[in-house]
This record gives structure tokens, C-alpha cells and sequence, in this order.
């Protein structure tokens, strides 16, 4: 550093960032620091003369908006990113420079804070305190007292190009076990002695690269072990393989829109001729943990991936995400874990960046918030993809290249795979360093734009996910077998070994099988848009994986072994017995007090402080957007995407709830599938054209009370299907969402099913969202209500007696939503809201804020006062209709309909004579955040 | 009547290059989306256009601050075609990203800051159009579309002078979302055919596309301040 020289860059006024951070300071309990004032710090690492100073001031600083500064820095805390995660502020600095002439010289990024105390200058802990909770982040970034000595990226480092072997076959039990802890390979014990076999019999020990590859391929995260498993209950009931009674279900369902379900990278289906529709939902808890941002960033983009690995075109993008409570004392906090409010803006951002960057709406979505998210938040990201007459892709040929594009490889994300089927542990974010990474999205949408023009080019995709190009090539050479050479991969930066290269996670790439006389358009297209495209090898024909680093060949596996020789799991649930007798029934003392504090539950109220973090405008697709009403602050139910030029569209709806899950995860599965198609039948999807998705995220399965709980959650979900004639087109699990903390205790997440349902708008200029409309219009209420209070958010706030059951299937709800769509399509509907959480009079509230009109409620679904206002039944949904209407809906509903009131001009909301003033309700909901 | 050629250039990481192409074919042109690759390559494809649109998004990822990467790469490869486009009185519009790289290259007034809120906010706004020389937003009515950024504030030493110039085409009427001065959403140049603004009009084209359309109370659309750049281009061309 010595020649080198360090420019500041500092915000002119006040930095947005500076007030967020002392804000979150003062959140974690770090009260006597009055300002943190950041700015950017870029470091050249040789030595920049003053006339280059000004050419690259004039560069790099808007004199209207920037001050930039060339003198030894200030007190505080400096940080800048490891050497090896992707800078793209660096890298743009280097092409800025090129392209005014200046010569190339060494760059890194950082940041510099510098703060104030009370007392002034703060002391020595209080910064370490400061710069290790809220500055930077271990994982990607290291820090220091100013001024920080950067590091540069070695370009010329060099690595042997070797390959180890390693001793397994001989192992007895207790060695197998240490070798899989040594190399953290997350394999059980009958799995390792089938690897010893397996090279028993070949008469060699393997490589470290095939006993990484395999260890990926069998991680939880790619086989899905637990639902392939053979599964006995404690009474010795034997239950279908979990994935297969899934798969059974949509076949017997047999819905002629399904194209392609449980295969390949999405579920597809189409419900217009010529057009298909790619949908995916995946999760990034782990990496979210411990590195918010980056983790839900490249969520995301990998499941934006998913569906470019269908050859489906991305539309838009869903994110339903749990935290733990953001109002955590800090001292309650476990050892290793990171704030939950920390968790959740990094969370958000990251999710944001990706989305918003990639130019991709993110609609629908949901954020809950549980003591049992705290260490182990969860973070489902979904995507849609449409597909114009889209070719027939048939698979890799034999001849074909194996060719990658995107981004280049580096040493992100290594053991990713593997990283997720583990149970985290306090030092997780200590050894975890390279398990997650900053994704660059902009590398992402140019891979788009290229695909949109390859298309009948390629015979096969795939993206790049966990366990990287092993997983993707590994993937696609199954039965045909392929030969590749990873030192034709372009790097990052130089020096990484051949099993690096191999396992990298490093993100935006995409695999293709391409015939050789379409390489060269392939190459043309790529190279139009800027992304590199590099054949690494050719899918062979004889089934056998090779894998070659030049002329040392570091893998050659069967693929049949690689992918059918793991042994199939034998696991143990035991059942959950939940009480569905009859209830006791819960008193209110006060009824208007308790609608208002569920209106300001974290999980009921306002969430459009993050939804507008998103953008839900861009493509001009988005018909029924995340905020709907008078004053577009309202939650819709679902969201309706359609292209301007298209007259029909499609609505994504989401169903969630944990809390049914931890008393009766059957009836929950069945509740949260009912809530999803409630939500896209409320705002006017055909009940008859929908599609969904399962997404698990549940503790360790190998106890069995937890996999008895995950058994019965797959037993709702096809029951509910199969009522609802509703098939499952993908799903994904993500398991051990367990943490072992410093205390010894286990913190095993609640069962969380995520549904995502898509289903068919016939008419996008007419969908129908839950604001009020207008004064004089007849509210009713379509379904039946009981006192069913388990796992209710009524229960979350107040006593409940036991026994309390949860909300039942209701056998009647899918006829009832055929008759309610068919009402919409002859225009008897205004508006429209579905019961959740908080039940009748929570949705009235949303939906008098929503139209900023009050109502009057007369009549009483319920004599039972707490039930008729605060039960959560399923099944049910709220409907505004023309006084001259009433007549023709409650026929067309078959008389399944009850008039509770009237919309009335006045701002106030009266609810069997209980006035409360709509400035309240919205008060209660807004609130401050 | 003619339609006249129009270029959306597209920057890497510009992402509303086809909303404005389609905002474009309905007020009457024929667009084309062209990559700034192309363009630096062949400078000489501006001569046949006679609209320009630099579309919205996060060229370059935003490094370095929002549209400088892209403004950059276009005045050092490009600039003289650009400015001699300019003065042959072809329209041009820079939306949100495009906004900031026009500002960035000093071809219109001012810069664009961090939103005063710190984050990204999407949401809908309603535009007022003062009287200006701006050619894009000549006898159009207020409008409504929504916002998308995280640097979208409007800074300015003296936006008096700026108003009192002409150069105020759009500001912000019932509430200013990101702390831009004297509420401006929009400036023109000194000869009024370059219009940048950091709202989305492309946005706004269909009744459908606004949040109201189900309450009936949806007006505004965006599509009128095309139909008047496309007006202009025709009369020019």
C-alpha cells in the first residue's frame, strides 16, 4: 500500500445510508452512538499522480452530488470485500479508467464509517462491536480500524493441477464417519458403505473429486432423500414414498394443462393454446442465515434460473419470507446468530436487488414472523416463465457440446449442497466462508436476452445451482455419459484447483447441449450481448462421466451409479395425534380492542413499506398489483399478471400458515392450499385451471415426531389436490431447518408449507380486488364459520382455552368457488376478499381501508361472538355486491351466501353496533414500522 | 401518416427497453431496440432514426452511480452523433436510467441522488405539466405511472432559474416521492427535444394497466407524452 493511494468518496448533505445505519445501531441496543457517517472508499494499488487524480475524479465523482477526497483518512472503521467475491464496483472502475485512457492499475473497493459517541470518539470495543454486528459481514467482507490495508486480487497466482485420492474402502464404521465429518460430506452411514463398494469393486480408491461430486448429487439438497425414503410409522404402517404420493396424486387428477410435472427444472403447464407457463418456488434458508443479502440475492437469481432452464422466458417473481420477532432483545438473541431485523433488511434488500435489477416484477409474497424463525429464518423465492410456441427440447444427443455461459467461475459457494442438508451449529458463518456469494444480476438478465435468441438452437438446458457444474453437467449426462475439460472453464481469477472448478456455485450460469453445427450462431448470439460462451466438452454416448483438468483426468463415474446407486433411506415417523373433538369456546372482553391489535400483528398489518422495496410495474403486465384501493395501499389476495397485448392473463396466489402446522399439520397442508386458491379465485382465476406448488421447510427428519408431521402435511396436500382437482407441478423441500445453538438446544423451525397457486384469468380487463367500491352495495359472506381457534392469530394474542381445534377441510369450498367465478363472469361482483388470519372482522378492516369507505355489519355469520369476528375457517371469502345484484348472486351462489351489512359512506366501521372509526383501523394496520 | 423510426437503445442492464418499444408502436412509431454494443459500433445508425429513447433500468449495474457507466461509454463513443442529433431537432427522451446518463453527460440539467427515503420505492404518481419548451410534454394533460428507483431525487443549484428558463417539463403533484427539489420529475434542454424524467409513462399505455381501473376513477395515461414525441419526430423528419 505503501505506492498506492485511497480515494474517498463521500455524499454530499446527508447519506440515506448513514441515518438507516444508526438506526439499526440503536436496534441492537448500541444507544450511545449519535452518527455513523459512511462513505465509499476505492484503493488503486500503485501510485496515482495528481493529473490522474483529476482524470479520475472527473470519472468516478458527480461534483453536484459528490465531494471526493485524496488525503489520509479520518478516524473509524474501514471494510472492504474478501479478495475473491465479486466486486463489480472495482471492475467497473477498471473499464471507466480504460475507456478515458488511463493505463490499467490495481483496484479494490470498500468503505469507510466513521462514527460518533456520546462521548465523542468512541472507544476501541464499542468500533469492534459496531464493525462486527452491523458494519460488515465475516462472510464476504473483512474489516478493520482505519485506515485498512486493502488487498488486491492475485492475477497471476497459479495452483497445481492435481488430483488426490482418497481412502475409503477399507474404512471401518467409526473411520467412515470421520471422514465424513473431516471432508463435511453430509452423507449417512449406508450411504458411505455403498461408495466403499462401490470402488471395493472397481479395485481403486476414488478421487476427491468424484467423492465430492457424489456427495453432492446424494446431498438432501439435490436427491430429496427424505421423500424418496421408505417410510414405517411407529405402529408399523408402511407409507408410500412421500415424492411418489405426490406424483400419484396430479396423475390421477389428470388436468389436461399439465405439460410437464415433477420433471426438469419447473413444473409447466398451459392454459391458452401455444403458450406455456414455467413455475418454480425454491428456498435459500441457510445461506439467508448467515449472510442476508446474499443469500436471498442469489435465491433469486437461482430460481429465476430454474425457469430459463425450462427455456421458458422469466416474467415475475414471488418471495414469501419468515423472521424471527424484529423487536428481539438483543441479550435474548442465540450465540452465532444474527438480529433478526439485520436478517430481515438484508433479506429485503436482497431480494430487491435481484428482482428490481433484472427487471423482473416481484408480486406476490408474504412476511411472517415467529420466535422459531429467529435462528433459522426462511426465504421461498418463486418464479414465473411464459413461453411462446417453445420448442420441444430432446434432450442431450451424443456429439453434442457441452457448452456454459454466464458468468465466470471463481470459489463462490463451494459445497453449497452439502452446506444446506446440514444442521447449522454456532460457527456455521465462521466455516461456511465460501458457501454463499453476491450475486451480479445484470450478467443474469444479459443471459436472458441471449436465450431469447438461441431458442432451437440448443437440444438441453440446465442452470447452474447447488453442487454447480457437477450437479448441471452430472445431470444432464445421465444415461448418456459426457467428457469435459475444466480448464477450458473461464475463471474469476486464476489459481483454482480442478475440484474447485467443478463444484463451484459461482451464479448466472446456464449449461446447454448444443449441436456442433449450431455452435457457432450459439457463440454469435452470446456474443451480442455481451455473454461469454465456452464449450467445454461433448456428451459421448457410453453413459460414463469424465471429467479432465487438461490432459490429468481428475473423475470418471458411471452415471447410472451416480444417480441410482444411492441406497434408497428407511426412516421412522411417528404420527401426530391433533384433538378435532369439539372446542371450548374463547370469551373477548373486548372486541373492537382485539380487532385493532390484530390489525397491528407484525403478520396482519401493512406490509407495503417492503412491498414497495419491489418493483411490480415493470413489463406493464401486472393488472392486480401486491397494493390495490382508493389510496393503493390495500393487500390484494393474489396477483394478476397479463401481458398488454393479451386479453387473458394469470393469477399467482400464495397460502401459508405454521401455526396450524405445529397442532394438526394435515389440516394445515389442506387450510394453506384452500387459502392459495382462495386468493387467485378473489380476484377472478377459473377454479378449474389451477396449478400448484409445494415448498417444505421443516426440521430434522430423522426424528421421527418431525417426519410423522411431514407425513401427514403430504397426506393434506394431496387430499386437498384431489377436492380441489388442483394438481401439483413442482415442489421442493428444504429440511434439517434446524440449529444447534452454543446452549446445547435445539431450534427446529415451525412446519412451514408454502403453496403457490397459478391458475387462468380468463378476462384481465375484469379481475377484482377487495377495496370497498361504493356506498350502498351489500356485503356478504360466502362459506361457513365454526369456532375453530388452533393456530389462530386470535390465539396468538389471546387466551384460549383448551381444547382448540384447527381450521377443518370444508368439502363444499370447491363447488362454492366454481359458483363465485361463474358470478364474476357475469359482472355481479365489486369487490372481493378471502378470510385468513384474524378471520371476519380483520378482513372487513382491510377491506374499509382499502376502499377508504366504512360499512355497517348487522347480521352475524356465528351466534358465538369471538367466532362470528375472529375464527378462521377456510373456505370462506367476503364479497361486495350491487343491492340490485343481491338477488341473482345469492341464486347463482345457490344460496350459499349471507348478507352481514352495507358499505357506507362514513368512515367508520360498525360491527354488530360496535363502532370503530376507520382512522383506527388504519392507524392499527400502518401503524409505524 | 408516416411512422418514423425510432431507436430504443438499450444499455447491459437497461431492463424497460421493450415497454417503451411498445409504448412507441402504439403512439404511431416503428421502433427498434438497439444495443449500446451496436451503436458505439456504428455510430452512423442514428441517422436513420428519428426518435431516441434511452431506456430505463441499471445499466452497468448502476456501479459507480446510476447511468454513469452507460452516459460514459455513449460520449465517448458515440457523442458526436448524439449531439448532432440533438441539433437537428430529433426527439429524444431519457427515462429514469436513460434520465440519469443524459444528466450525467450534461446534455440536460442537474443529477439524480439517492431517493431521500435511502431505498428503491415503486409506487404511482401524478405528474403536473408546467408551461415549458419541452416538446415531449406540449399541450398533454397531467399524467399517471409509477415510479421505480433508488436514485431518482432531482438535484439542482437553482431550479428557479431552471423554471423560469423553460426547462421544468414534469414535477410531482400530490406528493413528491424522493426529496427531488422544487418537486421536479422531469427537465428539458435549452432547445426542448431532450426530455428526461425518472417516472415510467411506458408504464401507463392501457386503461388496465393503472391501480383505480377496477374503482373507474383511472385517467392520465402516459401514452399521450408519446404520441406527442412521435408528433414531433414526424414533423422533423
Amino acid at each position: 500500500m505503501a505506492s498506492g493511494a485511497r480515494l474517498t468518496i463521500r455524499t454530499r448533505g446527508t447519506d440515506p445510508r448513514s441515518a438507516a445505519l444508526l438506526a439499526d445501531a440503536h436496534a441492537l441496543g448500541l444507544t450511545q452512538v449519535t452518527a455513523i457517517d459512511v462513505s465509499d472508499l476505492v484503493f488503486f494499488d500503485s501510485y496515482v499522480s495528481p493529473a490522474q487524480q483529476v482524470a479520475i475524479e472527473g470519472v468516478l465523482v458527480d461534483p453536484l452530488l459528490q465531494t471526493a477526497s485524496w488525503q489520509p483518512a479520518d478516524a473509524g472503521v474501514d471494510t472492504e470485500l474478501l479478495p475473491g467475491v465479486t466486486d463489480p464496483t472495482a471492475q467497473a472502475v477498471v473499464l471507466a479508467l480504460a475507456i478515458v485512457g488511463l493505463a490499467p492499475i490495481g483496484i479494490a473497493t470498500g468503505k469507510h464509517f466513521a462514527v460518533t459517541t456520546t462521548e465523542g470518539t468512541p472507544d476501541e470495543g464499542t468500533l469492534a462491536t459496531l464493525a462486527r454486528s452491523l458494519l460488515s459481514n465475516s462472510v464476504i467482507e473483512r474489516w478493520a480500524p482505519t485506515p485498512i490495508a486493502p488487498s488486491f486480487v492475485d492475477t497471476q497466482a497459479t495452483a497445481e493441477s492435481s488430483v488426490d485420492h482418497v481412502a475409503i474402502v477399507g474404512l471401518d464404521d467409526e473411520a467412515l464417519q470421520a471422514l465424513n465429518r473431516e471432508r463435511g460430506l453430509s452423507l449417512d452411514l449406508a450411504e458411505l458403505h455403498t461408495v466403499a463398494a462401490f470402488y471395493r469393486t472397481a479395485g481403486r480408491e476414488p478421487t476427491d473429486v468424484e467423492l465430492e461430486t457424489l456427495a453432492q448429487t446424494w446431498s438432501e439438497h439435490c436427491a430429496h432423500k427424505t421423500f424418496r425414503a421408505r417410510i414405517v410409522t411407529t405402529d408399523g404402517t408402511e407409507i408410500a414414498p412421500l415424492l411418489q404420493q405426490l406424483r400419484d396424486c396430479t396423475t390421477e387428477i389428470a388436468a389436461p394443462f399439465v405439460r410437464s410435472a415433477f420433471v426438469g427444472n419447473a413444473g409447466i403447464v398451459s392454459n391458452t393454446p401455444g403458450v406455456t407457463l414455467a413455475i418454480k418456488a425454491e428456498t435459500h434458508n441457510h445461506p439467508s442465515a448467515i449472510e442476508p443479502f446474499g443469500g436471498a440475492n442469489t435465491g433469486v437469481g437461482g430460481v429465476i434460473r430454474a425457469v430459463m432452464g425450462t427455456a421458458h422466458d422469466p416474467i415475475a417473481v414471488t418471495d414469501i419470507l419468515c423472521f424471527g420477532p424484529t423487536d428481539l432483545p438483543a441479550d435474548e438473541l442465540p450465540a452465532g446468530v444474527l438480529h433478526p431485523r439485520l436478517i430481515e433488511s438484508g433479506v429485503i434488500a436482497g431480494i430487491a436487488d435481484y428482482g428490481n435489477k433484472i427487471g423482473l416484477p416481484t408480486v406476490a409474497g408474504a412476511v411472517l414472523y415467529d420466535p422459531g424463525y429467529t435462528a433459522n429464518p426462511l426465504v421461498y423465492a418463486g418464479c414465473l416463465g411464459v413461453a411462446d410456441d417453445a420448442p420441444a427440447l430432446p434432450g442431450p444427443q451424443p456429439g453434442d457440446l457441452v457448452v456454459v455461459i454466464g458468468g465466470r467461475t471463481g470459489r463462490d459457494g463451494l459445497r453449497g449442497a452439502t452446506f444446506s442438508s446440514a444442521t447449522m451449529d454456532a460457527t456455521t458463518g465462521d466455516v461456511a466462508g465460501a458457501s454463499v456469494q453476491i450475486g451480479d444480476p445484470i450478467v443474469e438478465k444479459l443471459v436472458i436476452d441471449a436465450m431469447r435468441e438461441c431458442l432451437g438452437l440448443y437440444h438441453a438446458v440446465t442452470d447452474c445451482g447447488a453442487g454447480g457444474l457437477s450437479s448441471a453437467v452430472g445431470e444432464m449426462a445421465e444415461g448418456v455419459g459426457a467428457e469435459v475439460d475444466v480448464a477450458l472453464a473461464p475463471l474469476k481469477y486464476p489459481g483454482l484447483r480442478p475440484w474447485e472448478v467443478w463444484l463451484s456455485e459461482a451464479q448466472e450460469r446456464m449449461v446447454f447441449a448444443v449441436p456442433p453445427a449450431n455452435w457457432a450462431a450459439m457463440q454469435a448470439m452470446c456474443a451480442r450481448h455481451g455473454v461469454e460462451a465456452v464449450s467445454l466438452g461433448t456428451f459421448t454416448g457410453d453413459g460414463v462421466l469424465r471429467v479432465r483438468a487438461g490432459a490429468l483426468e481428475v473423475l470418471e463415474l458411471d452415471t447410472h451409479f451416480l444417480h441410482d446407486g444411492r441406497p434408497q433411506r428407511v426412516m421412522t415417523a411417528e404420527m401426530p395425534a391433533p384433538y378435532r373433538g369439539d372446542p371450548a369456546l374463547p370469551e373477548c372482553a373486548d372486541l373492537a380492542a382485539t380487532l385493532l391489535a390484530l390489525l397491528a400483528h407484525p403478520d396482519i398489518r401493512s406490509k407495503e413499506a417492503v412491498i414497495r422495496r419491489y418493483d411490480h410495474e415493470i413489463r406493464g403486465a401486472t393488472v392486480v398489483r401486491p397494493l390495490v384501493g382508493e389510496h393503493h395501499d390495500g393487500h390484494a389476495d393474489g396477483v394478476v399478471l397479463a401481458r398488454p397485448t393479451d386479453t387473458n392473463g394469470v393469477a399467482l396466489g400464495i397460502g401459508v400458515n405454521p401455526w396450524y402446522g405445529v397442532t394438526d399439520p394435515e389440516r394445515m397442508a389442506h387450510a394453506v392450499i384452500d387459502e392459495a386458491i382462495r386468493n387467485v379465485v378473489a380476484v377472478g382465476a377459473d377454479p378449474d385451471l389451477v396449478s400448484l406448488l409445494d415448498n417444505f421447510s421443516w426440521g430434522d427428519p430423522r426424528r421421527a415426531s418431525t417426519l410423522g408431521a411431514l407425513v401427514a402435511a403430504v397426506e393434506g396436500c394431496c387430499a386437498a389436490a384431489r377436492a380441489h382437482s388442483a394438481p401439483f407441478v413442482s415442489g421442493k423441500d428444504s429440511l434439517n431447518n434446524e440449529y444447534l445453538g452454543r446452549d446445547g438446544q435445539r431450534h427446529a423451525v415451525p412446519p412451514t408449507l408454502v403453496i403457490t397457486a397459478l391458475a387462468h384469468v380468463p378476462d384481465a380487463g375484469r379481475t377484482i380486488t377487495p377495496d370497498l367500491k361504493a356506498a350502498g352495495n351489500v356485503l356478504l359472506l360466502v362459506g361457513a364459520t365454526a369456532p375453530e381457534f388452533a393456530g389462530s392469530h386470535f390465539a396468538l394474542i389471546a387466551a384460549t382455552p383448551a381444547p382448540a381445534v384447527v381450521p377443518a377441510p370444508d368439502s363444499q369450498a370447491p363447488a362454492r368457488y366454481r359458483r363465485l367465478h361463474a358470478a364474476m363472469n357475469r359482472d355481479l361482483v365489486r369487490s372481493c376478499h378471502d378470510l385468513s388470519e384474524g378471520g371476519l372482522a380483520v378482513a372487513l378492516a382491510e377491506m374499509a381501508i382499502a376502499g377508504d369507505l366504512g360499512a355497517t355489519i348487522t347480521h352475524l355469520p356465528h351466534p358465538h361472538l369471538t367466532t362470528a369476528w375472529f375464527a378462521e375457517s377456510t373456505g370462506r371469502l367476503l364479497v361486495e355486491v350491487d343491492p340490485a345484484d343481491v338477488d341473482a348472486f345469492v341464486t347463482a351462489m345457490d344460496g350459499d351466501a349471507f348478507v352481514l351489512g352495507t358499505v357506507q359512506a362514513v368512515a367508520t366501521l360498525v360491527i354488530d353496533g360496535v363502532e370503530i372509526a376507520l382512522a383506527d383501523l388504519r392507524q392499527a394496520w400502518k401503524g409505524a414500522r | 401518416m408516416s411512422t418514423p423510426p425510432a431507436i430504443v437503445l438499450a444499455a447491459p442492464g437497461t431492463n424497460r427497453d421493450h415497454d417503451v418499444a411498445h409504448a412507441l408502436e402504439l403512439a404511431g412509431a416503428a421502433p427498434r431496440i438497439v444495443l449500446l454494443a451496436e451503436l458505439l459500433a456504428d455510430p452512423g445508425l442514428l441517422r436513420d432514426a428519428q426518435l431516441l429513447v434511452l431506456a430505463g433500468g441499471f445499466s452497468y449495474a448502476d456501479a459507480l452511480g446510476a447511468g454513469r457507466m452507460w452516459s460514459l461509454r455513449l460520449a465517448h463513443g458515440a457523442g458526436d452523433e448524439l449531439n448532432a442529433f440533438v441539433a437537428a431537432g430529433k426527439p429524444v427522451i431519457g427515462i429514469c436510467n436513460g434520465f440519469q446518463a443524459l444528466t450525467s453527460m450534461g446534455i440536460l440539467p442537474g443529477a439524480l441522488a439517492h431517493n431521500a427515503s435511502g431505498h428503491f420505492q415503486c409506487e404511482w404518481v401524478k405528474l403536473a405539466v408546467p408551461a415549458s419548451r419541452c416538446v415531449w410534454t406540449a399541450d398533454i394533460d397531467p399524467i399517471e405511472c409509477p415510479i421505480a428507483h433508488g436514485e431518482g431525487r432531482y438535484v439542482h443549484p437553482d431550479p428557479a432559474a431552471l423554471a423560469a428558463a423553460g426547462l421544468v417539463a414534469l414535477t410531482y403533484a400530490d406528493h413528491n416521492p424522493n426529496g427531488s427539489v422544487a418537486e421536479i420529475a422531469g427537465v428539458c434542454d435549452a432547445s426542448g427535444v431532450v426530455l428526461g424524467l425518472m417516472p415510467h409513462p411506458e408504464n401507463h399505455v392501457i386503461a388496465r394497466q393503472h391501480p383505480r381501473h377496477g374503482r373507474g376513477t383511472h385517467r392520465g395515461l402516459g401514452l399521450a407524452l408519446f404520441e406527442q414525441g412521435v408528433r414531433h419526430a414526424r414533423q422533423v423528419g
